[in-house]
Parts: structure tokens; sequence; C-alpha cells
């Protein structure tokens, strides 16, 4: 190519560019940035998307409760303002979305620290079967307060998105530790050892306040106050990196009720 | 390709040549542990009760050694010497190209330590803590003005056509690792990215879908633009295929990602977008296929004795065929059956072990050879018993996949007739055993070829060295 410096084998514009170090540079960092801006820039604004938690008029979501009406918006995202239950302590099941207690925190830490979002996913797809197997389609409110989403790509184990209830304390417990002693064909590590791990405290609450300081989705001061925080070592006191997890997995999914019984796409 | 010269161009090689040797030993480690991952899958008691070496720990690992130690080393490597041999001028600064191979050599480090240990920020293919997040993109920015200083003080007239594909990595995985990289530091092991939901949903796979599009796809799309018609001895078949594939690939790649979030709690659109763009994708994927298959016109009978050429055309074949793959599985019809399985799985290896990995080793012989001044590797049987390891390790990889991933997805679907789901989720995990053992032992056999590549790279530059030494001729790469 470079042999024949006059001659022109595509546009002028092309040749230009090919010419030039700086053009080039110039209009792939232009062509490059384009798609990523039109897919990720309106995530932030349109309804639908997690976004306005503060405005209860911008979302119009039209998923339905147990008696098949339109769930409002303060019961699909709790607000201690106007919710019965005011503080993450008398917040009920059904409430709406609420960000993670302490301990639950703390059990959040060992989910991403083990790297359980790499064989169980937490996004429940509105299919027949996903709704028969594991429960309501996912809705974004659901995981607004999830800072790196554990969404996952892969399901070698089971979606985990409404885990939360289905089973007991005792059973997560003898199943996290020895999973083949509960579920024979099992392909999940072991892991009694967490059991021995106490929680770690100091990064737990200083965890906690980070997530008031996120700048998309913060946890309300209201929700994380000065109190709870403060009060949160006692919450873990004592606690292991176990007992850590399966809180967190019993809290999964039911921030929500949704209606039951009406089937998606096959 | 390379202008002609009056005089002979000094090259600064000496740095490929490390970026090389790292490359031929982390292609041994990545693929190892990746070995392992797979087996813990096939065999549980393979995580043998230690934190440090279950699968969770372990597979961030592999993926992170595969990618960036042993496709970065290939990236550096090759980068570095395309661009002055098309530019027929040495490097801008040799100095900064060195601090970028122990820069780089020293985050591959930390990983091998942080990950084991269980610091993760949980997003795929970016789970390294925060500073070393900070140190990717300090040594990525040498790499990056380095690299486009020297096309700056190239000498020839034009800029070859590796060097586009190459530009558009640099700054693509600029953009992309510093926006999903964006996190709260809570201290020194743990941070929390600052976007969640959706939105962080959306920019990882942005991120994770176009780490493979630039840095696994077009940077190797560079290497292929320069080692395909060298070792084919014939010019690019079609400049303006080139020309439409750097153009095509580069607006188009970016939309693909939203493609790994169908029917999740995104909008609808845009996972439709990523899925039509992606089907879009086949045409500048194929295109650029066919270019560097037809650069063999005339010289196909080299494949019968060039084992070096056999790497390349393979690599060619698979890239074409993973470009194929991908944008049928994001119909969405396709992707309600195929997302959350192992054809996932086989279609990234079919891609990583197929394409990247294949073109790389083509490019690693041809380098060795001309970077220590050899006519011939140690044993150019063993790249030939290399070339088929690789290319049946990976077939039995990604049929085992396909096998496994189709399964699953159907168990997971299937109604009987009383109206309830046929088979529990755990019927599923044993049905997956005999395709893990079997995708475990596809890897193996790759992984043996790789071990093969390494010694015959060693005994090549031991005996380079030995005769150079005895000859006391300098080296003239």
């Amino acid at each position: 190519m470079s042999d024949h410096h006059d001659k022109l084998y595509s546009t002028k514009l092309q040749d230009k560019t090919e010419r030039s170090t700086l053009l080039l540079f110039v209009l792939t960092a232009i062509a490059v940035a384009i798609g990523g801006i039109v897919e990720i820039v309106p995530l932030f604004y349109l309804p639908n998307t997690a976004m306005c938690q503060n405005d209860p008029t911008c979302n119009n979501t039209q998923h339905k409760d147990l008696q098949g009406n339109v769930i409002p918006m303060d019961k699909i995202i709790w607000n201690p303002d106007t919710s019965a239950h005011k503080t993450l302590a008398d917040w009920q099941p059904g409430d709406g979305v609420r960000p993670y207690t302490a301990l639950e925190t703390a059990g959040r830490a060992v989910f991403i620290r083990e790297g359980c979002f790499l064989c169980h996913s937490q996004m429940i797809r509105p299919f027949r079967d996903e709704k028969d197997r594991y429960g309501h389609y996912s809705i974004a409110e659901e995981s607004m307060y999830d800072h790196t989403y554990q969404w996952g790509s892969k399901r070698t184990g089971p979606d985990l998105a409404r885990v939360g209830g289905k089973y007991s304390d005792e059973w997560h417990r003898r199943h996290l530790r020895y999973p083949r002693d509960v579920v024979s064909e099992s392909v999940m590590p072991n892991y009694f050892w967490l059991e021995q791990k106490p929680v770690n405290v100091e990064r737990t609450v200083q965890t906690l306040k980070v997530m008031t300081m996120m700048p998309f989705n913060p946890v309300p001061k209201n929700i994380y106050t000065d109190e709870y925080i403060a009060g949160a070592v006692d919450e873990l006191e004592g606690k292991s990196d176990l007992d850590a997890l399966i809180t967190y997995l019993q809290g999964l999914g039911n921030h929500v009720k949704f209606e039951e019984g009406v089937n998606y796409r096959d | 390709m390379e202008a002609k010269q009056a005089t002979a161009v000094k090259y600064d090689m000496e740095v490929v040549r490390w970026f090389t040797i790292a490359a031929a030993i982390y292609a041994v480690v990545g693929t190892l542990i990746g070995v392992y991952v797979a087996s813990e899958l096939a065999w549980p008691f393979l995580n043998f009760d230690i934190a440090e070496i279950t699968f969770g720990r372990l597979r961030p690992l592999h993926t992170n050694a595969v990618i960036f130690a042993f496709g970065g080393s290939v990236l550096f490597g090759t980068g570095y010497y395309i661009v002055q041999r098309t530019g027929a001028t040495r490097l801008w600064s040799n100095g900064l190209a060195w601090a970028t191979f122990w820069g780089w050599n020293l985050i591959i480090v930390s990983a091998v330590i942080t990950l084991p240990l269980g610091l993760s920020q949980g997003k795929e293919y970016a789970e390294l803590p925060w500073w070393v997040d900070i140190a990717i993109a300090v040594v990525w920015l040498m790499y990056g003005f380095n690299y486009i200083m020297t096309i700056g003080i190239r000498k020839t007239s034009h800029i070859y056509v590796s060097n586009w594909f190459t530009m558009g990595m640099i700054i693509m995985i600029t953009y992309l690792h510093v926006v999903n990289s964006l996190a709260i530091p809570v201290d020194w092991a743990t941070s929390y990215s600052i976007f969640s939901g959706v939105q962080d949903a959306m920019v990882q796979w942005w991120w994770g879908h176009n780490a493979v599009g630039f840095y696994l796809t077009a940077g190797f799309l560079g290497i292929m633009y320069y080692f395909v018609p060298k070792q084919a001895q014939r010019p690019v078949f079609s400049y303006r295929l080139s020309v439409l594939h750097f153009w095509a690939l580069t607006f188009g790649y970016v939309w693909l990602g939203a493609h790994h979030l169908q029917y999740t709690a995104l909008p609808d659109w845009t996972g439709s977008l990523g899925a039509a763009i992606s089907l879009a994708m086949i045409i500048p994927s194929w295109g650029g296929a066919m270019n560097g298959m037809m650069t063999l016109s005339g010289a196909w009978d080299k494949l019968r004795t060039d084992y070096v050429l056999r790497f390349l055309v393979v690599s060619l074949a698979f890239y074409a065929m993973s470009t194929f793959e991908g944008p049928v599985m994001s119909i969405k019809t396709v992707n309600a059956l195929s997302h959350y399985t192992d054809w996932t799985v086989g279609h990234v290896h079919s891609g990583a072990l197929g394409w990247m990995a294949m073109v790389s080793f083509g490019a690693m012989y041809h380098m060795i050879k001309k970077l220590w001044g050899v006519e011939k590797m140690y044993s150019e049987s063993l790249v030939n018993v290399h070339f088929w390891l690789a290319t049946i390790g990976t077939v039995v990889y990604v049929v085992a996949m396909w096998v496994s991933g189709i399964m699953q997805g159907l168990m997971w679907r299937d109604y009987d007739e009383y109206g309830t789901l046929t088979y529990t989720f755990v019927e599923s995990v044993s049905a997956m055993h005999p395709y893990y053992a079997m995708r475990a032992i596809g890897g193996a056999i790759f992984n043996l070829g790789a071990w093969i590549c390494l010694y015959n790279v060693v005994m090549t530059v031991r005996t380079a060295s030995a005769a150079r030494s005895a000859n006391a001729v300098p080296s003239n790469a």
C-alpha cells in the first residue's frame, strides 16, 4: 500500500484518515462511544429502571399484587415516611424493597467474596418454567440497592432471587456446610469453614456508610440513620460469616408481594 | 505492509521478546487453571475444602489469567512488533514499553495473590480490587500513548490496517475500564460499584461484551491483518473489505452488550437493540474472516507444509464460526433457551480457544523465528502436534458445552403431561456430569498443546542463543 502514496484506493475521507494519526484517533474515539451512550444513558432517567424513588409519579410499573391490583409505588420501594413500618427492624415483607440490614450486608460481602454469583443467578425471567421453579419474575426495583448487581450469567446452581424463606435456616446451615449431605448430586464446594470465620464488623459498618454516599441509588439517610449505623455493631458482634450469609439469603426476593398463579410466556 | 527502506531500521525488539516468552508461559498457566476449575465442576472433591482454591475464587483467576496475562502479553508483544514494522520506525519510547512490561506483570502477580484470597468486586472479568484497577488504567494508558505516538512518528505515509484495529482497542478499553470500574472503596480490600441494579448490569455487559469485542477481537484482528499476509507472503485480499470491516466493527460492536440482558429487568428495547445490531454484525465479521482467508488465494498449498499458517487459517474458521453463533444466540427465542446455560461458556471458548489463542500461537511462532533470527522452530513437527492438540481440544470442549448447554435449557423448561415441571434443578446438574468431564478432557488436551508450545519456544530460544554466542553474529530481528 505504502509504495503507492499518490493512488487513492477508497474515499478521500478514508484516505485522509489513514494518513493522519490524529484524525484516525478522533474518528475512532467518536465511533466507539455512540453505542454505549445510546444504550446506557437512557437507563438513568427512563421509567422502570428504579432511578426515581423520590418521584412516585415517574414510575409506570404495572406489577400486580395478590389480589390482582396494581401495586402502588410505595409498596414497591419501601419509604419509611409513608409506610406503617418506620425502621429497618419494623419492616415487614410486602412493605417494598428495602436496603440490606447490617448482617445481610455482611452476608452479601461473603456472597461476593466466594464468587457465588458465578454459579447462581439472581434474575428470574418472565417465563412459565422460571415462575414455577423460582417465582415471580424479578423487577428493576428489587436490585436497586445492589451496588454491584448480582444478577449473574450462569446457572450451574439454581437461581436465588427469591430463595428467601424457601428453606429453613437449619437447611441452609447444613447445605452450606456440606452440600452433598443434603443434595447428593450437588457440585457446590463445602463451606463449613465459614462457620469459623467471624464477620468483619469494621468493614461492614464502613460498607453501610459507603452505601449512603453512592451517587446513584444511595441508601436514604432516613433508613441508614446514624443510630442504625451506630447500633450495627451489636447486630454483628458474635456472628459468623455463615450466619451472615444465611441471613442474606433468607432476605432475598420477599420485599414485594406479587400475585401468584399467573402464567407467562412458555 | 512494510515500506522499503534504503537502510535497515533498528527496532526495539527486546521488550517484544520478553512479552512473547511471557505469553507462552501464561498460555500454560491460564489454561491449566481452567482445566482445574472445569474438573472441580465434574468432581467437586477437588475443591479440597481449601477456601483459596474453591471454584468461586479460582474461576476469576482462570479468566483473568487467560484474558489479561496470556491475551495481554500477546497484545502488548505483537502490538509493539507490528507498530514498529509497519511504520518502519522504532518505538516512540522503549523505556515506556518496558514500564508496561513490568507494570503488567506486577498486575498479574497481584491478581494471583488477591483473587484466591477472595478480594473481588463481584463483576465478571472485572473482579480485581480497586487499587489494581487504577494500576491497570495507568499501564494501559502508558501502552496506548506509546503506541499512538509510535504511529505518529511512522516513516510510512498510510497507517497500516492492523494499527487501526489496535487503536480502536486502546480507546475503547480505556472507556470501558474506567467507567465500569467506578467504585467507592470501603477499605483497601473492598469497594462497591457506584452503579446498582439495572444501570450496573448494563454498564457491566457493555464492559463484558466489549472486552470480548475490542480486547479479544479488535486487538487480535490487528494481529490477524499483519501475520496472515506475512506468513502467507501475500497481500491482504481486499483493502476495501478491511476498511468496511474496521469501521463497521468499531461502530457496531459497542452495541452488543445488551444482548446479555434479554428478558431481565432491563427495559425490553435495550436487549432487542443489542440483538438487532448483533445480527447485523455477521456482515463485517464474516467480511473480515473472508478477507483473512482469501489472503491465501493462490497459496493454499502452503497449508500442507506451513504449520504456522494452519494455526492462522483455523483461527479464522473459528472466528467465522463464533461470530455466526453469537448473533444466533442473541436472537431472543434462542437466548431464552441458551442464557444461563453452558452454551454461553462453549461459545466463549470457541472464540477464546479457537480464534484468539490459535491466532496468538500462529503469531508467536512467526515472531519467534524473526525475533531470534532462526529459520525454523526447534521442532517444526512439534508445532504440528501443538496445532492438532489445540484444534482437537477446542472441538471437544465446544461440543461438550453445546450438548450440555442445550440439554440444560431443554430440561429446565420441560413440562410433563400433568403440566408440572418434569425435572428438578438438581437432575439437570447430575445430567451435566459426563459433559463436564468431557469439557475438562478437552481443556486438558488444549493445555497439553500449550506445554508443547512452551517447550518448543524455550528450546528454540536456547538453541538460537547458543548459536549466536558461538558465531558471535549480531541478531537482526
